[in-house]
């Protein structure tokens, strides 16, 4: 046993994608397990290690912990990044809530059907920047400090970064009315822990192409 | 101002049932505030009351949270629901997570349209009795503790709580091969806030009926 964190997934980004960017951005190094076939999916089932039957799987710490919430809260709490109390812990629960339901828009298009894309990726769009990033862009426009809450690096900061960059792969100028959050991506940028998540070689993975759909689709008996 | 916490939504359960459950759990009174008519959701929108433009909103402590996980960990922190450490914690939200899924399920079944209503709860009912009851009788059965987590009440006890009953309203005989989950509901129900909670009068709502879903579709649209 390695004692490092060991992450059990499809080869991709999915559920799993935010937990790699909060444990990388934490400096933890982990392990991971890529899932081909169903058969894996359903041998992990019968052996007991997934609770509810489904993936994300990351061991940590003695827990076989599933459910991404649970397993992103674990973390944060962990290496410090969920606030210096309850009041700052209800912000970066609000931001990370949000930035979500933006990411869940992310998430679900490659499985969208062709027709449907054009109008979805409109929604990305449309949401990204008349209903969140508005949102981020003022609350570091009020307090002028570097990171969202509480002038210290938090979950929430890497969700957001995880975000912008998410969304920028689909809309390229998205950042272009706001400047807060251009800064911001800048300084995310070059943190040390973020800044070799970013380079190639990293645990970091590619954006969903068909093999990817595909696979999960397979796995996961999707329509 | 009251000092009691202010809910505002629709007169539903919706996504603020979990919090008016929580709340009554930790005998917390809070305040309702209803939005009848669209204008009643414009006008939080554009006082700024809303971070994300939606409802569920709770004004609390001085905050107007949003979100409801949010608002759920905030309550259940600031009322000791939340397990004594990280580990706790851990398995606190695993266990309220999955019992979310199942919620959801169950709730999103009467706004299905009718030709796939029946597959729907088939489907729901089908993973409350293979997938989520299992899991929650087998930790009852192993560690042999009234609650959950950490042997002692906690959120995750009262979201069992309430996904059981919801579950019941779609199928009263649910929990008829779960004995340990039986007598849990029996005990849950008999601690002095959640009994309050469930008899008439209380802050709980009714089933969302499909007549009330035109008027509720015309706010939040």
């Amino acid at each position: 046993m390695s004692g490092k964190p060991r992450l059990t997934y499809v080869n991709g980004r999915g559920r799993m994608e935010s937990i790699r960017w909060l444990l990388s951005a934490a400096g933890v190094e982990f392990e991971e397990i890529f899932l081909e076939t169903r058969e894996q999916l359903l041998k992990l089932c019968q052996d007991g290690s997934l609770l509810f039957h489904q993936l994300p799987l990351v061991e940590i710490d003695g827990m076989k912990l599933v459910q991404c919430r649970a397993i992103l809260s674990y973390i944060a709490g962990k290496y410090n990044l969920y606030g210096k109390d309850l009041k700052e812990r209800a912000l970066i629960d609000m931001y990370v809530e949000g930035i979500s339901d933006l990411m869940q828009l992310i998430l679900v298009f490659p499985f969208s059907p062709p027709a449907a894309k054009e109008e979805n990726l409109a929604t990305i769009a449309e949401k990204a920047t008349e209903r969140y990033f508005p949102v981020f862009e003022k609350v570091l426009k009020q307090h002028g400090q570097d990171f969202l809450v509480g002038n210290r690096f938090s979950w929430a900061d890497v969700q957001l970064m995880e975000a912008i960059l998410a969304v920028e792969e689909k809309v390229p100028s998205v950042l272009s009315g706001f400047p807060q959050l251009q800064a911001f991506k800048t300084k995310m940028s070059n943190m040390p822990t973020i800044k070799k998540f970013l380079q190639p070689g990293s645990p970091r993975k590619p954006p969903p192409d068909e093999h990817y759909v595909a696979t999960v689709k397979k796995i996961f008996k999707l329509n | 101002m009251s000092g009691k916490p202010v809910l505002h939504y629709a007169n539903t359960r919706g996504r603020m049932e979990s919090v008016r459950w929580l709340l009554a759990a930790a005998g917390v009174e809070f305040e309702e505030k209803f939005l009848e008519k669209k204008e009643d959701l414009q006008k939080l929108k554009s006082d700024g009351s809303l971070l994300f433009q939606q409802v569920p909103m709770v004004e609390i402590d001085g905050m107007k949270m949003v979100q409801t996980r949010a608002i759920l960990n905030y309550i259940a922190g600031k009322y000791n629901l939340y397990g004594k450490d990280l580990k706790e914690r851990a398995l606190i939200d695993m266990y309220v997570e999955g019992l979310a899924d199942l919620y959801e399920l169950i709730m999103m079944n009467v706004v299905q349209p009718a030709d796939k209503k029946e597959e729907h709860l088939a489907n729901a009912l089908d993973k409350a009795a293979n997938r989520y009851f299992p899991v929650f009788e087998k930790v009852l059965k192993d560690h042999g503790h009234d609650f959950l987590v950490g042997n002692k009440l906690s959120r995750a006890d009262v979201h069992l709580l309430e996904t059981i009953l919801a579950v019941e309203e779609s199928k009263p005989d649910a929990l008829a091969k779960f004995p340990l989950l039986q007598s849990f509901k029996a005990r849950m129900s008999n601690m002095p806030n959640i009994k309050k909670f469930l008899q008439p009068g209380s802050p709980k709502k009714p089933p969302l009926q499909e007549k009330e879903i035109p008027n509720l579709l015309a706010i939040f649209s």
